[in-house]
């Protein structure tokens, strides 16, 4: 997962919330929640590096909670709010 | 962040509603004895076309992503459809429910042309008898004709919206396979004493018995039947949860805005207890969404009160605050149809008629029948025209 080139799918809109963000898929109409603002960032950052690992970097995210943003990307990608480019 | 973290966050409440229903009109072609909202004639001061799309700006504002846009029957507004396609255009996708009337082929077409719409009919029985003794007579042959309109017009798969009540608890295969041939998605909701639902409550909601049956039946079926989350308070009859978020969204993620701007905590508590505040006052919804009174109120941490001594409560979360407020009973205690009997025992010492009743009636004018159904025996006797 960490190797994959992601980016948040075009038709997902990001509403800020306290707890991060709700993300609207308005293609298959599923509503996420994504539970932490780091994984916000992250999300929003994707299209701008080769992959999610790079923007881990970029985003300042501590390897070791790496493992858990590689879980939690998958689940995204899962539910389509990120998709492979 | 657990489900349960994540539970609590949503309890002191979002910037803006995840789910907004909007009622467009209190006027209405049918005279369904449960309608939450006791709609039957057209409130005149019922908000413009001008100010239903000030509304939706503010919406789209927010980032309020899709409404349920409901009535009364709202497509009898003139500028429905202007409204449903201004709320698309701006980002805010719509699912209606409707009782069916008025989608001829004509309007099937239409609305089949539209993106990001869902569509919801409602039919509370799966044949002309159970149906329309709640709905009206005529009213399933309405929605079964609106559901082949659409199927015919390539819709896609639209949702066929169930009350669940005491008469069609054993109707729940044959709606799943109702909704399976038109290729559309099942949706089942709990029964709350609102509106004029407060009068038929007692003779239509599920025996005990039966909630063991629903309960049985949504774990079966679960992720596939849409429920609104409304069932939580059956979560106390087992170890495995129902599908959803287990918590009451009034005022938290959950509202109302009702046909005349007004704002309620959810749909199901139309009365001036629950009223946070009008999308006509300063500031609009918005405002009234972060900053009324009531609402700041509900994302307080809820007392269980009577029910914390009960070991189910974590499960149940005490159940339905409308479903409580319209029996009578005190809030921070069982829901009427707590599954463990607490409720059941408690209605016994509500004195008859003292519950409150809706601060606003728009049903109408009662007609001298020839015909009148008669549901139950001692306590309510309704009159379907």
């Amino acid at each position: 997962m960490l190797d994959t080139a992601l980016e948040l799918h075009p038709q997902v809109a990001l509403r800020p919330e306290p707890f991060g963000a709700l993300a609207y898929h308005y293609g298959n109409r599923r509503l996420v929640f994504l539970k932490h603002v780091d994984m916000v960032r992250v999300a929003k950052d994707l299209g701008n590096h080769a992959t999610l690992q790079e923007t881990l970097e970029a985003c300042e995210i501590a390897p070791a909670r790496w493992p858990s943003f590689a879980k939690a990307f998958e689940s995204l990608q899962s539910s389509e709010v990120v998709r492979e480019r | 962040m657990s489900v349960e973290a994540l539970v609590s966050q949503l309890k002191g409440g979002l910037d803006a509603p995840i789910c907004l229903t909007w009622e467009l009109t209190y006027a209405c072609n049918l005279q369904c004895v449960h309608c939450l909202s006791s709609s039957g004639q057209r409130d005149p001061r019922e908000l413009s076309t001008a100010e239903a799309k000030q509304v939706l700006d503010e919406l789209r504002d927010l980032q309020v992503f899709y409404i349920n846009i409901g009535g009364g029957e709202p497509m009898v507004r003139r500028d429905f459809f202007e409204i449903l396609e201004y709320s698309i255009s701006q980002g805010i996708g719509v699912k209606f429910s409707t009782n069916g009337a008025f989608i001829d082929f004509d309007k099937a077409q239409r609305l089949a042309a539209m993106d990001y719409l869902d569509i919801q009919i409602s039919l509370d029985g799966t044949d002309a008898v159970t149906n329309d003794a709640v709905r009206g007579a005529g009213s399933y042959d309405m929605a079964r004709r609106a559901m082949d309109n659409l199927q015919a017009a390539g819709f896609g798969p639209f949702k066929i919206s169930v009350v669940v009540t005491r008469h069609n608890v054993d109707q729940l295969d044959e709606f799943k396979a109702l909704a399976d041939s038109y290729g559309a998605q099942l949706r089942v909701t709990r029964l709350r004493p609102s509106g004029r639902g407060a009068d038929s409550w007692h003779d239509l909601h599920p025996t005990n018995a039966q909630q063991r049956q629903i309960y049985d039946w949504l774990l079966a079926h679960g992720e596939n039947v849409l429920t609104g989350d409304s069932f939580f308070h059956l979560n106390a009859l087992g170890d495995e949860p129902l599908p959803g978020l287990n918590m009451c969204g009034a005022g938290r993620v959950v509202c109302l805005i009702d046909p005349i701007g007004d704002v309620y905590a959810c749909p199901f508590v139309i009365h001036d207890e629950f009223k946070a505040g009008s999308v006509r006052d300063d500031g609009g919804f918005a405002k009234v969404w972060k900053q009324s009174e009531l609402f700041l109120e509900l994302r307080e941490p809820q007392s269980a009160g009577a029910c914390s001594s009960c070991g189910s409560y974590d499960a149940c979360q005490g159940g339905c605050m409308a479903a409580k407020f319209f029996t009578g009973l005190p809030l921070d205690g069982p829901d009427p149809e707590c599954v463990n009997g607490h409720g059941e025992h408690l209605l016994e010492g509500v004195a008859l008629a003292s519950n409150p009743k809706p601060s606003m009636d728009h049903s109408k004018p009662a007609k001298v029948t020839a015909v009148s159904v008669s549901l139950g025996t001692t306590r309510n006797v309704v009159s379907v025209s």
